[in-house]
């Protein structure tokens, strides 16, 4: 393109450059510093050019602090709470996008309205919820909801699945009506149409959720922090603040153990961008 | 990126309206019993999970608000006391007014400085330019970041003598300034943290509203002899008027949420107090007192609901259109 070499096209270029190079600087200087040894940096100061670059901070912070633990912990909550909160409301959207019923759209404000409520007005009636909900020991070591991994994933689902729904029966009323209509005259049941029709056509749609609520569960810090009161089960977002003055002493593994903990956020947004992006897109921007 | 709004969009505007509505009708009165009873479950246990999970303990919030209750012994323990809370709360409580003031600011900030620099990027970017995607990447990564974290990071960079940002301007040595220490400006330096998260998003959202924009409607205002300038302001902007309800309603809902960054910060005291802060500390705090945090979340309720009442009546005006 001969536009390129405009001098406006030049400005341009050279001011998103910098604004690109600010916003990553946060981030670019964590990096540097979690490279960076602690007799280095005591000696010269963070501000400084750097004398040698390691991976010893991230190897220290891993061991040092158990991650693995906590990376475990989190997944435990984290891909239940996914499935399940998929598999809930592509069933909720189902109906309500593909049946007529007079609740639609009661139903409808009611999810999508509750997913936007500030967490905090629901949590202390929940706190206590789940403190008065016994559990078996073979399900909560705690033996109430409270402090469970399973009373984690349940408030996760429940409360994501507002946007979830929105999103899918958005996205499920493009769906030919034609389509449901075919397997129905087969003898196919509701749920096999959902099964075998629809869910199948909504792949596009569920990956896009699939990777936005990934990042958002996995950067949930307030459920874990209310919930969750043993530190030894905190997922690995929320335990990050006890690790900082036990574990993560000087800046240089603080910074290497929030890169450790940003990192699988970062890997799914750099492997699965488009599908983030869609997710955010689909369930913000309506016509 | 725009492969999954694209289809979204056409909705059931294809569809001639009446025939779809009788078809729905039949459809309804013709379900087998066996089917009800298999829609009734798949509709019913999700929603009444939500309903359980989320409404139940909402309503719970207004509730245990006319309450006295440090939550020890049963429901037969609570002591109701009308607005007492409220009373004590507006009138009483030393770091109530601040924890507004807070909260006012940062939806100010939020509204103001990352909103306008969002609608400023995706406005650059909404054309064939080259590293376009590069670009765009760059400015939503910090988007995937935990707001927990973002305090983390920004701490780096907030430190008085080893931070990046006094030894950048030069005071590190000779006078720091503590950034998130002094609490007549830790609020601000935190909402520029908060912003730089919130800034992709808000960029994100513009974009995908300036690429629905008819590019008919553009060229008229060229043909017309309108400028860059008016073009925006007098076609593109108005058009936008769905993205900016969204944007306002993400942007609202976010600042009222904010928590994860100022407590992980220094718990959400010394200047950096806030409503979401007030709650908390009812329960992982020292004291729990049921009633006391549930008066607080029903401020936060009430302030939220508005914002969210206009979102619904947005997204569901549109929906009985098409």
């Amino acid at each position: 393109m001969t536009l390129a070499f405009r001098p406006a096209r030049v400005a341009l270029h050279a001011f998103l450059v910098l604004t690109c190079l600010a916003t990553l600087a946060p981030l670019l200087w964590a990096l540097y510093a979690s490279l960076r040894t602690y007799d280095d940096t005591a000696r010269n100061g963070y501000f400084s050019v750097a004398e040698s670059l390691t991976l010893d901070n991230f190897t220290t912070a891993w061991t040092q602090a158990d991650l693995p633990h906590y990376y475990l912990n989190t997944l435990i909550v984290t891909v239940p709470a996914l499935v399940l909160v998929l598999l809930l409301s592509s069933m909720v959207a189902y109906g309500v996008s593909r049946f007529g019923f007079r609740f639609n759209v009661a139903l409808l404000m009611l999810f999508t309205a509750g997913n936007l409520l500030p967490q905090q007005v629901i949590v202390t009636p929940l706190w206590r919820l789940y403190l008065l909900t016994p559990l078996p020991s073979w399900l909560s070591d705690s033996g109430m909801l409270l402090d469970s991994q399973l009373g984690l994933v349940l408030i996760h689902v429940a409360f994501q699945s507002g946007f979830c729904v929105f999103v899918l029966s958005n996205y499920m009323k493009t769906i030919p009506r034609e389509l449901g209509e075919a397997a129905r005259v087969d003898g196919a049941g509701v749920f096999r149409q959902y099964w075998q029709v629809i869910l199948p056509l909504c792949r596009p749609a569920l990956a896009a959720l699939a990777t936005l609520e990934f990042t958002w569960i996995y950067n949930d810090f307030l459920w874990a922090l209310v919930l969750i009161q043993t530190g030894e089960k905190m997922p690995i977002t929320s335990a990050l603040q006890n690790l900082k003055g036990t574990f993560f002493v000087d800046n240089n593994l603080v910074a290497a153990g929030s890169l450790l903990v940003a990192l699988p956020t970062l890997v799914v947004f750099f492997v699965l961008q488009r599908q983030f992006i869609g997710g955010l897109t689909l369930g913000s921007t309506k016509g | 990126m725009t492969a999954l709004d694209s289809p979204a969009k056409p909705a059931g505007a294809s569809a001639p309206s009446p025939t779809s509505r009788r078809g729905r009708r039949r459809r309804a009165t013709a379900l087998a019993p066996r089917d009800k009873l298999v829609l009734g479950l798949m509709l019913g246990v999700p929603s009444l999970l939500h309903l359980a999970l989320v409404w139940v303990p909402a309503l719970g919030s207004v509730g245990l608000s006319f309450s006295s209750w440090d939550g020890i012994g049963g429901f037969a323990d609570i002591d109701w006391v009308g607005f007492q809370n409220y009373v004590d709360i507006f009138t009483r409580y030393p770091r109530f007014w601040p924890a507004v003031q807070h909260n006012l600011i940062w939806l100010l900030f939020l509204l103001v400085v990352p909103t306008v620099a969002g609608l400023l990027l995706a406005v650059l970017l909404d054309r064939q330019l080259r590293f376009g995607r590069i670009y765009q990447s760059a400015l939503y990564l910090p988007m995937v970041v935990s707001l927990a974290l973002v305090g983390f990071i920004w701490q780096l960079i907030y430190q008085p003598e080893q931070g990046l940002l006094n030894n950048v301007l030069g005071t590190a040595s000779t006078d720091p300034v503590n950034w998130l220490g002094d609490p007549d400006i830790n609020l601000y330096a935190v909402l520029v943290a908060a912003g730089w998260r919130h800034t992709g998003y808000v960029m994100l959202l513009y974009l995908a509203g300036l690429k629905s924009v008819d590019p008919a409607l553009k060229e008229a205002a060229a043909l017309d002899g309108a400028n860059a300038w008016q073009t925006f302001f007098r076609v593109t902007f108005p058009v936008l008027k769905p993205v900016n309800v969204v944007v306002l309603v993400v942007t609202v809902i976010e600042g009222l949420r904010a928590f994860d960054i100022v407590y992980v910060i220094n718990k959400g005291r010394n200047g950096l107090e806030l409503l979401s802060v007030l709650v908390t500390d009812n329960i992982i705090g020292e004291s729990s007192r049921i009633g006391w945090g549930s008066a607080l979340a029903v401020v936060l309720l009430l302030i939220s609901l508005g914002f969210i009442i206009t979102y619904l009546f947005q997204v569901f005006r549109e929906e009985e259109r098409t």
